[in-house]
Protein backbone atom coordinates (compact mmCIF):
# COMPACT_ATOMS: atom_id res chain seq x y z
CA UNK A 1 0.00 0.00 0.00
CA UNK A 2 0.87 3.64 -0.82
CA UNK A 3 1.82 5.65 2.13
CA UNK A 4 0.19 8.17 1.41
CA UNK A 5 -3.77 6.96 0.56
CA UNK A 6 -7.02 7.95 1.83
CA UNK A 7 -7.12 4.39 4.03
CA UNK A 8 -3.91 5.53 5.43
CA UNK A 9 -5.54 9.12 6.34
CA UNK A 10 -8.39 7.82 7.99
CA UNK A 11 -6.94 4.71 9.69
CA UNK A 12 -4.30 7.46 11.24
CA UNK A 13 -6.96 9.54 12.13
CA UNK A 14 -8.40 7.13 14.42
CA UNK A 15 -4.86 6.05 15.68
CA UNK A 16 -4.97 9.90 16.54
CA UNK A 17 -1.78 10.64 14.23
CA UNK A 18 0.77 9.06 15.79
CA UNK A 19 1.74 6.62 13.75
CA UNK A 20 3.15 9.20 10.62
CA UNK A 21 6.90 8.05 10.03
CA UNK A 22 8.91 11.31 9.54
CA UNK A 23 9.23 11.71 5.69
CA UNK A 24 12.71 11.07 6.23
CA UNK A 25 15.69 10.13 8.35
CA UNK A 26 18.36 12.11 10.25
CA UNK A 27 21.09 9.91 9.67
CA UNK A 28 24.75 10.07 10.85
CA UNK A 29 27.41 10.53 8.06
CA UNK A 30 29.08 7.18 6.97
CA UNK A 31 32.16 7.35 6.27
CA UNK A 32 31.94 6.43 2.35
CA UNK A 33 29.01 5.87 0.08
CA UNK A 34 28.66 4.67 -3.73
CA UNK A 35 28.00 8.93 -5.06
CA UNK A 36 27.61 12.13 -2.67
CA UNK A 37 25.25 14.64 -4.27
CA UNK A 38 26.20 18.06 -2.21
CA UNK A 39 23.59 20.43 -2.84
CA UNK A 40 19.75 19.30 -1.20
CA UNK A 41 17.95 21.45 -3.49
CA UNK A 42 15.41 20.38 -5.35
CA UNK A 43 17.89 18.74 -8.15
CA UNK A 44 20.24 17.26 -5.68
CA UNK A 45 17.08 15.55 -4.63
CA UNK A 46 16.09 14.66 -7.53
CA UNK A 47 19.60 13.52 -8.89
CA UNK A 48 19.69 10.95 -5.42
CA UNK A 49 16.23 9.99 -6.09
CA UNK A 50 16.61 9.00 -10.14
CA UNK A 51 19.68 7.30 -8.53
CA UNK A 52 18.33 4.75 -6.65
CA UNK A 53 15.40 4.75 -8.61
CA UNK A 54 16.41 3.84 -12.01
CA UNK A 55 20.09 2.46 -11.64
CA UNK A 56 19.87 1.11 -8.44
CA UNK A 57 22.58 2.71 -6.62
CA UNK A 58 21.21 3.95 -3.57
CA UNK A 59 24.13 4.28 -1.47
CA UNK A 60 24.18 7.24 -2.08
CA UNK A 61 24.16 10.71 0.52
CA UNK A 62 22.83 14.09 -0.22
CA UNK A 63 24.86 16.84 1.47
CA UNK A 64 23.03 20.09 2.18
CA UNK A 65 24.56 23.42 3.88
CA UNK A 66 21.65 24.28 5.25
CA UNK A 67 18.24 22.65 6.23
CA UNK A 68 16.87 21.18 3.43
CA UNK A 69 15.09 23.19 0.15
CA UNK A 70 16.63 25.79 1.83
CA UNK A 71 17.60 27.28 -1.22
CA UNK A 72 16.06 28.55 -4.24
CA UNK A 73 13.73 25.23 -4.67
CA UNK A 74 11.62 26.87 -1.83
CA UNK A 75 12.42 30.84 -3.70
CA UNK A 76 10.82 30.36 -6.96
CA UNK A 77 7.91 31.74 -8.20
CA UNK A 78 6.71 27.43 -9.02
CA UNK A 79 6.18 28.00 -13.00
CA UNK A 80 6.56 25.10 -15.07
CA UNK A 81 6.52 25.37 -18.75
CA UNK A 82 8.24 24.08 -21.76
CA UNK A 83 8.34 26.98 -24.02
CA UNK A 84 11.43 27.26 -25.05
CA UNK A 85 12.84 28.32 -28.93
CA UNK A 86 16.00 26.30 -29.95
CA UNK A 87 15.54 22.54 -29.62
CA UNK A 88 18.28 21.64 -27.47
CA UNK A 89 16.07 23.48 -24.45
CA UNK A 90 12.76 22.79 -25.61
CA UNK A 91 13.28 19.06 -25.79
CA UNK A 92 14.90 18.80 -22.58
CA UNK A 93 12.22 20.63 -20.92
CA UNK A 94 9.69 19.44 -22.46
CA UNK A 95 10.67 15.80 -21.44
CA UNK A 96 10.96 17.52 -18.09
CA UNK A 97 7.50 18.47 -18.56
CA UNK A 98 5.84 14.77 -18.98
CA UNK A 99 7.77 13.41 -15.62
CA UNK A 100 5.81 16.66 -14.27
CA UNK A 101 2.46 15.12 -15.33
CA UNK A 102 2.91 12.13 -13.32
CA UNK A 103 5.06 13.31 -10.66
CA UNK A 104 2.73 13.37 -7.70
CA UNK A 105 1.36 9.94 -8.91
CA UNK A 106 5.78 8.63 -9.13
CA UNK A 107 6.48 10.14 -5.60
CA UNK A 108 3.09 9.37 -4.03
CA UNK A 109 3.08 13.04 -2.60
CA UNK A 110 1.32 15.54 -3.77
CA UNK A 111 2.71 18.21 -5.30
CA UNK A 112 -0.11 19.74 -6.71
CA UNK A 113 1.22 20.43 -10.45
CA UNK A 114 -1.74 22.18 -11.94
CA UNK A 115 -1.84 22.22 -15.46
CA UNK A 116 -3.18 26.00 -16.03
CA UNK A 117 -1.54 26.99 -18.55
CA UNK A 118 1.28 30.02 -19.20
CA UNK A 119 0.30 33.04 -21.50
CA UNK A 120 3.49 35.31 -23.15
CA UNK A 121 1.62 38.43 -24.06
CA UNK A 122 2.67 40.54 -26.80
CA UNK A 123 3.02 43.91 -27.14
CA UNK A 124 4.08 44.79 -30.76
CA UNK A 125 3.55 43.05 -34.02
CA UNK A 126 7.32 42.06 -34.32
CA UNK A 127 6.80 40.54 -30.91
CA UNK A 128 4.02 38.41 -31.75
CA UNK A 129 5.41 37.22 -34.93
CA UNK A 130 8.64 36.34 -32.70
CA UNK A 131 6.24 34.48 -30.51
CA UNK A 132 4.65 32.60 -34.04
CA UNK A 133 7.77 31.30 -34.67
CA UNK A 134 8.68 30.08 -31.30
CA UNK A 135 4.80 28.59 -31.03
CA UNK A 136 5.63 26.64 -34.65
CA UNK A 137 8.86 25.42 -33.07
CA UNK A 138 7.48 23.97 -30.28
CA UNK A 139 4.73 22.42 -31.77
CA UNK A 140 7.38 21.56 -34.51
CA UNK A 141 8.90 18.63 -31.67
CA UNK A 142 5.49 17.85 -30.36
CA UNK A 143 4.87 19.88 -27.57
CA UNK A 144 1.24 22.27 -27.30
CA UNK A 145 1.93 25.46 -27.95
CA UNK A 146 -1.36 28.07 -29.30
CA UNK A 147 -1.56 32.04 -30.72
CA UNK A 148 -4.38 33.81 -28.69
CA UNK A 149 -5.98 37.10 -29.59
CA UNK A 150 -6.40 40.06 -27.47
CA UNK A 151 -10.24 39.54 -27.32
CA UNK A 152 -9.90 35.19 -26.06
CA UNK A 153 -7.09 36.95 -23.47
CA UNK A 154 -10.16 39.86 -22.48
CA UNK A 155 -12.14 36.38 -21.83
CA UNK A 156 -9.50 34.53 -19.85
CA UNK A 157 -8.31 37.02 -18.09
CA UNK A 158 -11.12 39.75 -16.93
CA UNK A 159 -8.68 42.34 -14.75
CA UNK A 160 -6.06 42.31 -17.36
CA UNK A 161 -6.10 46.15 -18.73
CA UNK A 162 -7.06 45.10 -22.58
CA UNK A 163 -7.82 48.07 -23.86
CA UNK A 164 -5.96 50.28 -26.56
CA UNK A 165 -4.78 52.93 -24.39
CA UNK A 166 -3.21 50.71 -21.99
CA UNK A 167 0.90 52.31 -21.97
CA UNK A 168 1.95 49.17 -23.98
CA UNK A 169 -1.41 47.65 -25.68
CA UNK A 170 -1.83 43.93 -25.60
CA UNK A 171 -2.25 42.89 -29.43
CA UNK A 172 -2.11 39.31 -28.65
CA UNK A 173 -0.17 36.21 -27.18
CA UNK A 174 1.13 33.03 -26.81
CA UNK A 175 -0.54 30.21 -24.85
CA UNK A 176 1.01 26.82 -23.63
CA UNK A 177 -1.49 24.74 -22.06
CA UNK A 178 -0.05 22.37 -20.25
CA UNK A 179 2.19 24.41 -18.29
CA UNK A 180 1.41 25.69 -14.93
CA UNK A 181 2.49 25.24 -11.40
CA UNK A 182 3.10 23.22 -8.48
CA UNK A 183 3.73 23.35 -4.93
CA UNK A 184 7.51 23.41 -4.87
CA UNK A 185 8.13 22.66 -1.44
CA UNK A 186 5.73 19.68 -1.84
CA UNK A 187 8.09 18.61 -4.70
CA UNK A 188 11.04 19.06 -2.38
CA UNK A 189 9.88 16.75 0.35
CA UNK A 190 8.44 14.28 -2.08
CA UNK A 191 11.70 13.68 -3.97
CA UNK A 192 13.36 13.65 -0.21
CA UNK A 193 11.24 11.06 0.69
CA UNK A 194 11.67 9.08 -2.43
CA UNK A 195 15.10 8.96 -2.47
CA UNK A 196 15.24 7.86 1.65
CA UNK A 197 12.99 5.35 1.24
CA UNK A 198 14.97 3.71 -1.01
CA UNK A 199 18.06 3.97 1.42
CA UNK A 200 19.57 7.58 0.57
CA UNK A 201 21.21 9.74 3.35
CA UNK A 202 20.09 12.77 3.66
CA UNK A 203 22.60 14.89 5.66
CA UNK A 204 21.57 18.32 6.81
CA UNK A 205 23.78 21.27 8.00
CA UNK A 206 26.46 20.04 6.32
CA UNK A 207 28.27 22.17 4.71
CA UNK A 208 30.97 21.01 2.32
CA UNK A 209 34.51 22.91 3.17
CA UNK A 210 36.93 21.25 1.03
CA UNK A 211 37.44 17.89 -1.58
CA UNK A 212 39.32 14.63 -0.72
CA UNK A 213 42.14 14.06 -3.79
CA UNK A 214 43.87 11.25 -4.97
CA UNK A 215 46.15 12.67 -7.44
CA UNK A 216 43.99 14.42 -10.26
CA UNK A 217 40.87 12.71 -8.94
CA UNK A 218 38.32 13.45 -6.43
CA UNK A 219 37.44 10.27 -3.94
CA UNK A 220 35.40 12.38 -1.66
CA UNK A 221 34.46 15.52 0.65
CA UNK A 222 35.79 17.13 3.70
CA UNK A 223 32.24 18.73 5.49
CA UNK A 224 31.40 20.45 8.86
CA UNK A 225 30.39 16.81 10.09
CA UNK A 226 33.85 15.13 8.87
CA UNK A 227 35.41 13.41 6.33
CA UNK A 228 32.99 11.22 3.27
CA UNK A 229 34.38 9.43 0.85
CA UNK A 230 32.87 8.18 -2.44
CA UNK A 231 33.68 7.21 -6.39
CA UNK A 232 31.71 10.19 -7.33
CA UNK A 233 31.09 13.29 -6.25
CA UNK A 234 28.30 15.25 -8.03
CA UNK A 235 27.52 19.04 -7.67
CA UNK A 236 23.74 20.50 -7.70
CA UNK A 237 24.68 24.05 -6.01
CA UNK A 238 23.24 26.33 -8.14
CA UNK A 239 24.50 30.03 -7.11
CA UNK A 240 27.23 28.51 -5.56
CA UNK A 241 28.70 26.49 -7.97
CA UNK A 242 31.87 28.97 -7.97
CA UNK A 243 32.35 29.02 -4.23
CA UNK A 244 32.40 25.36 -4.21
CA UNK A 245 34.03 24.92 -7.52
CA UNK A 246 36.80 27.19 -6.09
CA UNK A 247 37.26 24.60 -3.36
CA UNK A 248 38.30 21.72 -5.99
CA UNK A 249 40.87 24.29 -7.04
CA UNK A 250 38.79 26.11 -10.37
CA UNK A 251 38.78 29.77 -10.01
CA UNK A 252 36.81 30.66 -13.59
CA UNK A 253 33.73 29.65 -14.66
CA UNK A 254 31.10 30.25 -17.37
CA UNK A 255 28.63 31.45 -14.46
CA UNK A 256 28.05 34.58 -12.37
CA UNK A 257 25.84 34.57 -9.57
CA UNK A 258 22.63 37.22 -9.49
CA UNK A 259 19.94 37.99 -7.25
CA UNK A 260 16.26 37.43 -8.26
CA UNK A 261 13.29 38.48 -6.47
CA UNK A 262 9.87 37.55 -5.50
CA UNK A 263 7.22 38.83 -4.29
CA UNK A 264 3.54 37.47 -2.37
CA UNK A 265 1.10 39.59 -1.69
CA UNK A 266 -2.00 39.39 0.64
CA UNK A 267 -4.79 36.44 -0.26
CA UNK A 268 -7.03 36.95 -2.23
CA UNK A 269 -10.40 35.27 -3.66
CA UNK A 270 -9.70 33.77 -7.02
CA UNK A 271 -8.22 36.43 -9.29
CA UNK A 272 -5.93 34.85 -11.52
CA UNK A 273 -6.50 30.58 -12.74
CA UNK A 274 -3.40 31.16 -14.94
CA UNK A 275 0.48 32.47 -15.47
CA UNK A 276 0.67 35.22 -17.12
CA UNK A 277 4.14 37.26 -18.19
CA UNK A 278 4.39 40.63 -19.15
CA UNK A 279 5.90 41.53 -22.54
CA UNK A 280 6.71 44.91 -22.49
CA UNK A 281 9.03 44.54 -19.81
CA UNK A 282 10.21 41.06 -18.09
CA UNK A 283 7.15 40.17 -15.25
CA UNK A 284 5.30 37.18 -14.67
CA UNK A 285 2.39 36.60 -12.31
CA UNK A 286 0.35 33.67 -10.61
CA UNK A 287 -2.06 32.70 -7.91
CA UNK A 288 -1.32 30.26 -5.41
CA UNK A 289 -3.97 27.57 -3.80
CA UNK A 290 -3.78 30.02 -1.23
CA UNK A 291 -5.23 33.60 -2.65
CA UNK A 292 -1.67 34.91 -2.76
CA UNK A 293 -0.74 36.73 -6.05
CA UNK A 294 3.08 35.63 -6.76
CA UNK A 295 5.11 37.39 -8.78
CA UNK A 296 8.26 38.75 -9.77
CA UNK A 297 10.23 40.41 -12.58
CA UNK A 298 13.72 41.00 -14.10
CA UNK A 299 16.98 40.12 -11.83
CA UNK A 300 18.44 42.90 -9.99
CA UNK A 301 21.44 42.98 -12.25
CA UNK A 302 24.64 42.68 -10.84
CA UNK A 303 26.71 40.16 -9.40
CA UNK A 304 25.43 39.11 -5.66
CA UNK A 305 25.34 35.99 -2.82
CA UNK A 306 22.92 37.95 -0.69
CA UNK A 307 20.22 36.26 -1.18
CA UNK A 308 18.03 39.75 -1.15
CA UNK A 309 18.06 42.73 -3.72
CA UNK A 310 17.32 46.58 -3.92
CA UNK A 311 14.50 49.22 -3.80
CA UNK A 312 14.86 50.16 -7.73
CA UNK A 313 13.86 46.57 -8.76
CA UNK A 314 10.72 46.15 -6.20
CA UNK A 315 9.62 49.61 -7.85
CA UNK A 316 10.11 48.10 -11.15
CA UNK A 317 8.07 45.07 -10.93
CA UNK A 318 5.36 46.55 -8.80
CA UNK A 319 4.84 49.32 -11.75
CA UNK A 320 4.99 46.35 -13.96
CA UNK A 321 1.99 45.02 -12.11
CA UNK A 322 -0.20 48.03 -12.30
CA UNK A 323 0.93 48.44 -16.08
CA UNK A 324 -0.94 44.81 -16.38
CA UNK A 325 -3.38 44.53 -14.15
CA UNK A 326 -4.61 48.21 -12.37
CA UNK A 327 -7.20 47.15 -9.86
CA UNK A 328 -4.83 45.71 -7.73
CA UNK A 329 -3.64 49.62 -6.59
CA UNK A 330 -4.47 48.93 -3.35
CA UNK A 331 -3.47 45.08 -2.71
CA UNK A 332 -0.84 44.70 0.51
CA UNK A 333 2.58 43.45 -0.49
CA UNK A 334 2.94 39.99 2.17
CA UNK A 335 6.35 39.50 1.56
CA UNK A 336 9.07 39.94 -0.54
CA UNK A 337 12.58 37.29 -0.87
CA UNK A 338 15.83 37.07 -3.12
CA UNK A 339 17.27 34.17 -4.48
CA UNK A 340 20.62 33.02 -5.60
CA UNK A 341 20.82 32.26 -9.52
CA UNK A 342 23.56 31.06 -11.57
CA UNK A 343 23.35 32.74 -14.21
CA UNK A 344 25.00 30.90 -17.40
CA UNK A 345 26.64 32.87 -20.08
CA UNK A 346 24.18 31.11 -22.75
CA UNK A 347 21.37 30.88 -20.62
CA UNK A 348 21.27 27.47 -21.10
CA UNK A 349 22.25 24.64 -17.50
CA UNK A 350 25.58 22.73 -17.25
CA UNK A 351 24.98 18.96 -17.45
CA UNK A 352 28.09 16.97 -17.56
CA UNK A 353 30.71 14.78 -16.37
CA UNK A 354 34.18 16.79 -14.92
CA UNK A 355 35.56 19.12 -15.17
CA UNK A 356 38.04 16.95 -13.04
CA UNK A 357 38.03 13.08 -13.17
CA UNK A 358 35.20 11.78 -10.08
CA UNK A 359 33.66 14.98 -10.41
CA UNK A 360 30.24 15.77 -12.01
CA UNK A 361 28.46 19.32 -12.75
CA UNK A 362 25.07 20.21 -12.92
CA UNK A 363 24.55 24.31 -12.89
CA UNK A 364 23.79 26.95 -15.02
CA UNK A 365 20.22 26.97 -14.12
CA UNK A 366 19.72 30.80 -14.54
CA UNK A 367 16.84 31.59 -13.15
CA UNK A 368 14.74 28.71 -14.88
CA UNK A 369 15.63 25.75 -12.48
CA UNK A 370 12.57 25.12 -10.69
CA UNK A 371 10.77 23.89 -14.20
CA UNK A 372 13.52 21.57 -15.33
CA UNK A 373 13.82 19.36 -11.57
CA UNK A 374 12.40 16.17 -12.63
CA UNK A 375 14.50 15.99 -15.97
CA UNK A 376 17.82 17.55 -14.62
CA UNK A 377 17.86 15.05 -11.81
CA UNK A 378 16.65 12.21 -14.28
CA UNK A 379 19.27 13.19 -17.10
CA UNK A 380 22.11 14.32 -14.31
CA UNK A 381 21.41 10.82 -12.86
CA UNK A 382 21.91 9.08 -15.86
CA UNK A 383 25.06 11.11 -16.37
CA UNK A 384 26.53 10.33 -13.07
CA UNK A 385 25.30 6.10 -13.61
CA UNK A 386 26.70 5.89 -16.86
CA UNK A 387 29.79 8.06 -16.88
CA UNK A 388 28.24 9.78 -20.14
CA UNK A 389 25.47 12.19 -21.09
CA UNK A 390 22.07 11.61 -21.46
CA UNK A 391 20.81 12.23 -24.89
CA UNK A 392 18.67 15.34 -24.06
CA UNK A 393 22.00 16.87 -22.25
CA UNK A 394 24.20 16.03 -24.64
CA UNK A 395 24.31 19.56 -25.73
CA UNK A 396 24.83 20.80 -22.12
CA UNK A 397 28.58 20.88 -21.53
CA UNK A 398 30.95 23.20 -20.00
CA UNK A 399 33.23 23.86 -22.73
CA UNK A 400 30.58 24.45 -25.39
CA UNK A 401 31.52 28.18 -24.38
CA UNK A 402 34.67 27.52 -25.52
CA UNK A 403 34.25 25.63 -28.64
CA UNK A 404 31.34 27.93 -30.24
CA UNK A 405 28.56 25.96 -29.42
CA UNK A 406 26.57 28.01 -27.09
CA UNK A 407 23.09 27.29 -26.92
CA UNK A 408 21.60 31.18 -26.69
CA UNK A 409 17.44 30.64 -26.42
CA UNK A 410 17.60 35.06 -26.47
CA UNK A 411 20.33 35.92 -28.17
CA UNK A 412 21.92 37.76 -25.65
CA UNK A 413 25.65 36.56 -25.54
CA UNK A 414 27.93 36.59 -23.03
CA UNK A 415 25.69 38.93 -20.88
CA UNK A 416 24.44 37.17 -18.07
CA UNK A 417 22.11 39.28 -16.39
CA UNK A 418 20.03 39.89 -19.47
CA UNK A 419 19.22 36.34 -19.87
CA UNK B 1 22.43 50.13 -2.39
CA UNK B 2 24.66 53.76 -2.73
CA UNK B 3 27.71 53.94 -5.08
CA UNK B 4 29.94 56.99 -4.53
CA UNK B 5 30.72 58.09 -7.83
CA UNK B 6 34.15 59.97 -7.43
CA UNK B 7 32.98 62.66 -9.42
CA UNK B 8 28.72 63.75 -8.06
CA UNK B 9 29.37 61.69 -4.76
CA UNK B 10 26.83 58.97 -3.21
CA UNK B 11 24.09 58.58 -5.42
CA UNK B 12 21.47 55.89 -5.63
CA UNK B 13 21.97 52.66 -7.42
CA UNK B 14 19.35 53.47 -9.95
CA UNK B 15 20.78 56.61 -11.15
CA UNK B 16 24.10 53.66 -12.15
CA UNK B 17 23.97 51.16 -15.09
CA UNK B 18 25.86 48.22 -14.64
CA UNK B 19 28.71 47.24 -17.01
CA UNK B 20 29.97 43.62 -15.61
CA UNK B 21 32.73 42.23 -14.11
CA UNK B 22 36.36 44.57 -13.78
CA UNK B 23 38.51 41.55 -13.52
CA UNK B 24 38.69 40.57 -16.83
CA UNK B 25 41.71 41.84 -19.58
CA UNK B 26 40.77 42.60 -22.94
CA UNK B 27 43.42 40.76 -25.09
CA UNK B 28 44.99 43.10 -27.17
CA UNK B 29 43.09 43.63 -30.35
CA UNK B 30 45.62 42.14 -32.69
CA UNK B 31 45.68 38.99 -30.47
CA UNK B 32 44.46 36.02 -32.81
CA UNK B 33 45.03 33.59 -29.08
CA UNK B 34 41.36 31.74 -28.93
CA UNK B 35 42.31 30.59 -25.61
CA UNK B 36 42.95 34.17 -24.02
CA UNK B 37 39.54 35.64 -26.21
CA UNK B 38 37.42 32.74 -25.13
CA UNK B 39 38.77 33.07 -21.41
CA UNK B 40 37.82 37.17 -21.66
CA UNK B 41 34.47 36.65 -23.19
CA UNK B 42 33.51 33.35 -21.18
CA UNK B 43 35.10 32.55 -17.86
CA UNK B 44 34.04 34.95 -15.04
CA UNK B 45 36.03 34.43 -11.16
CA UNK B 46 32.49 35.47 -9.82
CA UNK B 47 33.77 35.52 -6.20
CA UNK B 48 31.71 35.72 -2.96
CA UNK B 49 33.22 39.16 -0.94
CA UNK B 50 34.69 41.75 -2.71
CA UNK B 51 34.39 42.39 -6.60
CA UNK B 52 35.76 44.38 -9.06
CA UNK B 53 33.48 45.90 -11.19
CA UNK B 54 32.51 48.54 -13.72
CA UNK B 55 29.68 51.01 -13.48
CA UNK B 56 28.25 53.67 -15.27
CA UNK B 57 26.59 56.38 -13.99
CA UNK B 58 24.40 56.88 -16.67
CA UNK B 59 21.55 59.17 -15.12
CA UNK B 60 24.54 61.25 -13.43
CA UNK B 61 27.88 62.54 -14.75
CA UNK B 62 27.59 59.70 -17.49
CA UNK B 63 31.43 58.56 -15.98
CA UNK B 64 32.78 54.92 -15.97
CA UNK B 65 33.76 53.79 -12.68
CA UNK B 66 35.78 50.60 -11.29
CA UNK B 67 33.65 50.09 -7.65
CA UNK B 68 34.67 47.36 -5.67
CA UNK B 69 31.69 45.61 -3.94
CA UNK B 70 31.24 43.40 -1.32
CA UNK B 71 28.83 40.27 -3.34
CA UNK B 72 27.47 39.07 0.35
CA UNK B 73 26.76 42.94 1.82
CA UNK B 74 26.33 45.08 -1.11
CA UNK B 75 28.63 47.17 1.13
CA UNK B 76 31.09 49.39 -1.70
CA UNK B 77 34.48 49.57 -0.52
CA UNK B 78 36.15 51.96 -3.25
CA UNK B 79 35.05 53.56 -6.14
CA UNK B 80 37.64 55.42 -8.80
CA UNK B 81 37.42 56.32 -12.24
CA UNK B 82 37.48 53.87 -15.18
CA UNK B 83 39.68 55.95 -17.10
CA UNK B 84 42.74 56.08 -14.62
CA UNK B 85 43.13 52.31 -15.08
CA UNK B 86 42.87 52.44 -18.78
CA UNK B 87 45.73 54.70 -18.89
CA UNK B 88 47.65 52.76 -16.25
CA UNK B 89 46.91 49.77 -18.53
CA UNK B 90 47.83 51.80 -21.79
CA UNK B 91 51.63 51.87 -20.46
CA UNK B 92 51.64 48.19 -19.62
CA UNK B 93 53.89 46.59 -22.65
CA UNK B 94 51.53 44.11 -24.85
Amino acid sequence: MAEYSALSILKNAFAGNRDWKPAWRKPEPKPTYDVIVVGGGGHGLSTAYYLAKEHGISNVAVIEKGWLGSGNVGRNTTAVRSNYLLPENSRFYEFSMKLWENLSHELNYNVMFSQRGVLNMAHTPGQLDDFARRGNALRHIGADSVMMTTAEIARLIPALDVSGSARFPIIGGLMQWRAGTARHDAVAWGYARGADRRGVDILENCEVTGFLREGDRIVGVSTSRGEIRANKVALAVAGSTGQVMRLAGIDRMPIESHVLQAFVTESLKPFLDTVVTYGAGHFYMGQSDKGGLIFGGDLDGYNSYAQRGNLPLVEEVMSETLAMFPGLARVRLLRSWGGLTDMSMDGSPIITTGPLPGLYLNCGWCYGGFKATPSSGFCFAWTIARDEPHPLTAAFTLDRFHRGLVIDDKGQGSTPRLH
Amino acid sequence: MLIPCPYCGQRDVSEFTYQGDGNRTRPNPSSTDRAAWNAYVYDRTNPAGEHREIWQHSGGCRAHIVVVRNTLTHAVVASSMARARTRADRREPT
